[in-house]
């Protein structure tokens, strides 16, 4: 899209704006908004979709060899939801003017980013358990905020997306529950998925707050209704008295209650890796976007035979030209 | 990376199909509201991914899908003046009129 400078706007209606988001009202995809609050939202929304998407495949990977048909059934309904909530959210950002088309593209040519959490492979059967636990726990804490979001489209996508992932959580946390309370060897493996989820899902919510350079004007805009680490202690804080309560430990030595506030102080977050995943060098993102290629490229036949068919149809229904 | 390195797809650009508007009636009823959009090549296809997308746990009894270029809506600009005719006309509502006090069904 074309990007205008900032200051060749009109500083009447930059105030208008700013009056309306101060009022606490809806902005919806007519009314003038300022360049930089329009391409803000493409950029978060879109990362927002194609994580959905990328998402669908560290799951789709234990589709096949959930261990029961209950677990089966609950997996592909979940993979299912990712799909749809990548779908809701595409269309949102459709509505600030941009192709769903335009976006796919910028995933598939590796220009666009998404949460780096995927980047991690799924190693054991307990990974589905903590991906819905931790990965989905987290992103519950950033969307319940997100739903008061001032951009209406983008609100109202997460206040679906929401009432679905609540599932997903505690689907996952069952699979972590029924593990910690069965053999030896299960619990190992519960413990496992904890201790190498548990990092990166912190790392979900994004660099600290001194870090994070679009914060103050999200914030501004009430795109964002509270900042990177305002969230992540919000989920650690929730996350910790579940851990305790199926008897597994998180991997940080530091982790201990403050009395005074009533909060869970935690150890460091290793950035260094963060910065080298989200730069494309974490364990598996050459992979996702290659499996996502392919099923793009393999799916592509598709498309164009209901294309082709729909051109037919259209035809059949048209009286012959005269 | 080339577009199709399998060479096995068909020439012609390929697309994400038109876009469809999507409205849903959640209980027998209750009005038919927007839910959201889908791509689709036809009015079927839209209809079957309005469902898959907007209702996978029950929450429409009904569907109605319309290509997005055939929705004509107001402006924002021009929500003043354009629905302000209402404003000066307060004897629309019941409050305008006064009843003597304690009289029932009026």
């Amino acid at each position: 899209m074309v990007m205008r400078e900032q200051n060749t706007e009109d500083p009447q209606k930059v105030a208008e704006f700013e009056a309306r988001i101060a009022r606490g009202e809806s902005i919806e995809p007519k009314d003038w908004m300022p360049d930089r609050y329009r391409t803000q939202l493409i950029r978060m929304m879109s990362q927002h979709a194609h994580s959905e998407i990328v998402g669908m495949l560290p799951e789709g990977n234990w589709i096949t060899r959930a261990p029961s048909l209950r677990r089966k059934m609950t997996l592909l309904a979940k993979v299912q939801d990712e799909a749809g909530h990548g779908l809701y959210i595409y269309c949102g950002t459709e509505t600030l003017g941009v192709d769903r088309s335009e976006l796919v593209d910028q995933l598939l040519t590796g220009k666009a980013k998404y949460s780096s959490i995927f980047n991690y492979p799924t190693l054991s059967w307990a990974d589905m358990g903590v991906i819905g636990w931790f990965v989905d726990g987290a992103a519950i804490v950033n969307q319940t905020v997100l739903a008061k979001a001032s951009y209406g489209p983008y609100a109202r996508a997460m206040i679906r997306i929401c009432k679905e992932e609540n599932f997903h959580k505690r689907q996952g946390y069952e699979i972590i529950a029924t593990l910690a309370s069965g053999t030896p060897a299960q619990k190992a493996m519960a413990q496992d998925a904890v201790n190498r989820w548990w990092w990166p899902s912190l790392m979900m919510f994004g660099p600290s707050d001194a870090n994070s350079p679009n914060t103050a004007e999200l914030i501004k805009w009430r795109v964002k209704r509270k900042t990177n680490d305002e969230l992540r202690q919000r989920f650690v804080d929730q996350t910790v008295p579940q851990a305790q309560a199926v008897g597994l430990t998180l991997p940080d030595a530091d982790l201990k209650l403050n009395d005074v506030t009533q909060h869970w102080e935690f150890g460091a977050i290793d950035w260094d890796e963060f910065w080298a995943v989200v730069k494309g060098n974490g364990p598996c993102n050459r992979e996702r976007i290659a499996a996502r290629r392919a099923a793009h490229d393999d799916g592509r036949w598709v498309r164009d035979a209901a294309a082709a068919h729909a051109a037919k149809a259209a035809a059949r229904s048209q009286p012959a030209a005269a | 990376m080339p577009d199709d390195p399998s060479g096995t797809a068909s020439n012609g650009a390929d697309t994400q199909w038109p876009l469809w508007e999507v409205f849903a009636q959640s209980a027998q009823g209750a009005p038919y509201q927007h839910a959201g959009s889908v791509h689709a090549v036809d009015a079927e296809g839209a209809l079957q991914n309005a469902r898959d997308v907007y209702s996978r746990r029950g929450e429409a009894i009904g569907i109605w899908v319309v290509p997005s270029q055939s929705i004509t809506a107001s402006k924002p600009e021009d929500t003043g003046p354009f629905f302000d005719p209402a404003d000066d006309k307060v004897y629309r509502h019941p409050q305008f009129y006064k009843i003597p006090r304690g009289l029932k069904g009026l």
